[in-house]
């Protein structure tokens, strides 16, 4: 939706306040991370019954961005929590948005919404002022109410059925971080109880009267091509109707769609299994036994080693999104398509459905309702592009849901990197030299945040053997698990404790203060060393905010059981403690998995870690004490924080194992099938 | 094939007519309308699907509707009365042991069985009664938390959470 039809489409007697774009299109550049500038718009409305509407194309799929946005307006407004709904992801009502990734939300709309929010408030007073003639300066906001004297109104009693507009003004003043009274604090879940009470409908939960249920069928393996199909005893079960189509988009699954479409699930999947399909199988498919070898041989640029480096390899992981992709398609008599979906990307998801069957973006509408988690692996519209064909097909609305199967197997993966890395330390402890070559897991934070002189630091781009994509973090995870690990043989390598070898390294104020937080309230300076105990820390800085993290682990046969972890995080102004703990501590326990037994396990083209029964991740007996420490920086712009959290995990779990045993182990997972072979735990030093 | 026209969910009388070999997640879901049960994997790995049957967690997407006819069927949807809360929920929502929320619904459930066999477990005990489920989103020592707070509160009041 466009701000003229936006503003077309709300009723009279209301305040509009519009944020123009070119106003908000000045995001700073992230080093190897920059993107194109979002757009960052958000429309606020006030209802004649003083009910207050934000409009954002941002989604919420867990991240708490629908409470942090939410307190965001009724800071500024000075209204109730409770007084503010808040639409998002619906390309329909909001304005159009980027996609919800890149910790972005925090930086990037929140500040809008607070701006328009702010606005709208000042406008308010000027309304009053006028209406009761009295001085602005003795107007006052508070609980939803203008005062002035004895004087009162509800926001929606002001505007006389008018419909009032206002851009943002330029220079407005926000209200400081230490004069907060909404934002800052914790507020319940917006939305919780819906969750609790099992009330909320998810993309994968909606019904629409009509509506048919699709089962697809896959391939048996990657690059496989439909040669054959006998659906003669699918199409004889009551009701069904077999659909092939082709898919102009890219698919990894093929250009053939086939799909069984019936009025119940059940019907559906039995005539998938009766489909009778010859495949004609790829030849060359990959394997991961032999992928880091791939990705070294494929690599678009060459290192040519100043240092002597050592080989660390990231396994590819998925991201097991609880909600697996789903989405339900409607099309209208028309020729409007309607879909819903869990996405990050819903303004991304129209622009591929408009492709997909050559209409204007206008005569696609996503929908995204609050989504079962994303990581990072929502942001193709894979299952809205089947649904819309086979709806199209079919005449009638189609819920297309994948199973899990298909989402460990046809979804994209994090991907797999070789990281090959070493460095060189003088005699007095600083670092003299630094090396770092990244093969496929990406740039992010490849650089070190350690002062060095000479350093050579380059990501290297490969082919995939597997479908790849963002994943929480994205590389920053990869790259921090090596660097610091790097820095933890280096610091061993010349007898240092490894805190005290990177504050020796390390000029940055912020990533120190958040090792020294993490350091104090994890004991590290009095760690009690025994055997089968180990002590590890890591720290790094991506996106804005600041990280360290301190592990300690127990070591049992060949079992390795993470026992204890303190992470300390810092990302300007905290906008709410506790979802900021809860984002903190839950890439804790995420991140547990990518670091000791997270793995896809792929053969001659086949995903065999298919099912959950087939791919680990982490459950309650995997918790250790998680204990966040939470540094508010009110004198600083809030950064985001629903990645960052995650990339210190690993290494500092390294770290801990290196220290309690002396293996250093060079791979994500660290430990998929326990230690390798050990001697004896190393004797506490 | 045997076929099941009825069956008792959360305290009322539900026509249907459903095969009897379909699974209980699906019926409850697709013909029923109560969404809050969830699909997580359909192998019971991860338990986003548990409903209570006669009191027991069960994980419908393993469960036979035709195994449940005529048992107390209880999903999160009739957990509490229309517009009141379970304790359990209310313990969730303050500890605010939830993310997306994909998995609370079968959690909450889990947690309530769990509480009736255990009415103030230690933390370990949750952890090894509720390691079933998944949380991917990590909340796992919240909803210890929530838990805890749950039997607290019971232990005060002198009933069952």
């Amino acid at each position: 939706m466009t701000r003229r039809e936006f503003f077309a489409r709300v009723g009279g007697g209301v305040v509009v306040i519009l944020v123009p774009d070119e106003l908000s299109a000045q995001e700073s550049g992230r080093g190897m991370n920059q993107r194109m500038p979002e757009q960052v718009s958000a429309w606020l409305h006030i209802a004649e019954d003083g009910s207050v509407t934000v409009y954002t194309g941002k989604v919420e799929m867990g991240q708490n961005a629908r409470s942090s946005l939410t307190q965001a307006a009724a800071e500024e407004l000075h209204a109730p929590v409770a007084s503010i709904r808040l639409i998002m992801g619906d390309t329909a009502l909001t304005p159009f948005d980027m996609g919800t990734s890149g910790s972005g939300t925090t930086p990037n709309m929140w500040p809008q919404i607070r701006k328009a929010a702010a606005a709208a408030r000042e406008m308010l007073i000027d309304l009053a002022s006028q209406k009761w003639a009295v001085d602005r300066a003795t107007i006052t906001v508070a609980d939803g109410k203008v005062r002035a004297g004895n004087r009162s109104a509800g926001f929606g009693d002001l505007t006389h059925g008018e419909k009032l507009a206002r851009a943002i003004p330029v220079g407005l003043a926000l209200t400081p971080a230490d004069q907060w009274k909404v934002a800052g604090k914790p507020i319940e879940k917006v939305n919780g109880r819906a969750i609790v009470t099992g009330a909320h409908a998810y993309a994968y939960d909606i019904q629409r009267p009509g509506m048919l249920y699709a089962k697809v069928l896959y391939p048996p393996s990657f690059g496989a091509r439909l040669a054959a199909l006998d659906s003669a005893a699918a199409e004889a079960i009551p009701g069904v109707k077999v659909v092939r189509q082709k898919i102009s988009g890219q698919r990894e699954a093929g250009a053939d769609l086939v799909a069984a479409l019936a009025p119940d699930p059940a019907s559906a999947e039995k005539a998938l299994a009766a489909l009778h399909a010859e495949w004609a199988p790829a030849a060359g498919q990959p394997s991961s036994k032999d992928v880091f070898a791939y990705l070294k041989r494929t690599a678009q640029s060459a290192a040519s080693p100043h240092l002597d480096l050592a080989p660390y390899t990231i396994a590819y992981i998925a991201h097991v999104p609880l909600e697996p992709r789903g989405a339900v398609a409607e099309w209208s008599a028309d020729g409007k398509l309607m879909v819903w979906t869990g996405s990050q990307r819903p303004f991304g998801v129209r622009s591929e459905l408009a492709a997909e069957f050559g209409i204007p973006e206008e005569s696609v509408h996503v929908i995204v309702p609050d989504t079962g988690s994303g990581y990072g692996g929502k942001h193709q519209g894979d299952a809205a592009v089947e649904a819309a064909v086979l709806a199209k097909a079919a005449g009638k609305p189609v819920k297309r849901n994948w199973t899990r199967t298909e989402e460990l197997t046809w979804a994209y993966f994090r991907p797999g990197g070789l990281v090959e890395a070493g460095g060189k330390v003088n005699p007095d402890g600083t670092l003299a030299a630094w090396e770092f070559h990244n093969y496929n897991s990406g740039p992010s934070a490849l650089q070190t945040p350690y002062r060095v002189a000479e350093k050579y630091e380059q990501y290297h781009r490969t082919q995939s053997p597997l479908r790849q994509g963002s994943y929480r973090a994205l590389a920053a995870t990869a790259n921090h698990f090596v660097r610091e690990s790097v820095m933890d043989d280096l610091a061993h390598g010349a007898s240092i404790d490894p805190l005290e070898f990177r504050f020796k390294n390390l000029d940055n104020q912020r990533l120190r203060d958040v090792l020294t937080a993490a350091a104090e309230r994890f004991g590290w300076k009095n760690r009690k060393r025994a055997p089968g105990r180990g002590f590890g820390l890591a720290a790094g800085t991506e996106k804005g905010s600041y990280i360290a993290t301190c592990a300690e682990i127990a070591v049992d046969g060949g079992a390795v059981k993470v026992v204890r972890v303190v992470e300390a995080f810092e990302c300007g102004a905290i906008v709410n403690p506790e979802h900021l703990a809860n984002q903190v501590e839950g890439a804790v326990a995420m991140g547990i998995g990518g670091a000791l037994f997270e793995h896809v396990d792929f053969a001659d083209g086949k995903i065999l870690s298919n099912r959950l029964g087939r791919y680990r991740v982490p459950r309650f007996a995997d918790m250790p004490v998680i204990e966040s420490v939470l540094l508010d920086r009110k004198d600083l712009p809030s950064a985001g924080a629903g990645e960052t959290p995650i990339v210190g995990v690993a290494p500092a779990i390294a770290n801990a194992i290196f220290d309690a045993t002396g293996q250093r182990i060079r791979s994500l997972p660290l430990v998929p099938n326990g230690l390798p072979a050990l001697s004896a735990a190393r004797a506490p030093a | 094939m045997a076929r099941i026209t009825e069956l008792e969910v959360n305290g009322t009388r539900r026509h249907l007519d459903a095969d009897s070999d379909r699974t209980l997640l699906s019926v409850l879901r697709d013909d029923l309308s109560l969404t809050g049960v969830k699909y997580g994997c359909g192998e019971g790995q991860c338990a986003a699907c548990t409903v209570l049957v006669d009191g027991a967690p069960a994980k419908s997407c393993l469960t036979k509707v035709g195994t449940v006819a005529g048992k107390r069927i209880v999903t999160i949807e009739g957990l509490a009365p229309a517009e009141t809360l379970h304790p359990v929920q209310e313990a969730f929502l303050e500890a605010d042991a939830m993310q997306c929320g994909w998995c609370t619904p079968g959690m909450i459930l889990g947690a309530v069985a769990l509480l009736a066999s255990s009415p103030n477990p230690t933390d370990a005990e949750i952890a090894t009664g509720l390691n079933g489920h998944i949380c991917r989103c990590g909340t796992y020592p919240r909803i210890v938390r929530a838990i805890r707070l749950a039997a607290k509160r019971a232990a005060k009041k002198g009933v069952h959470a």
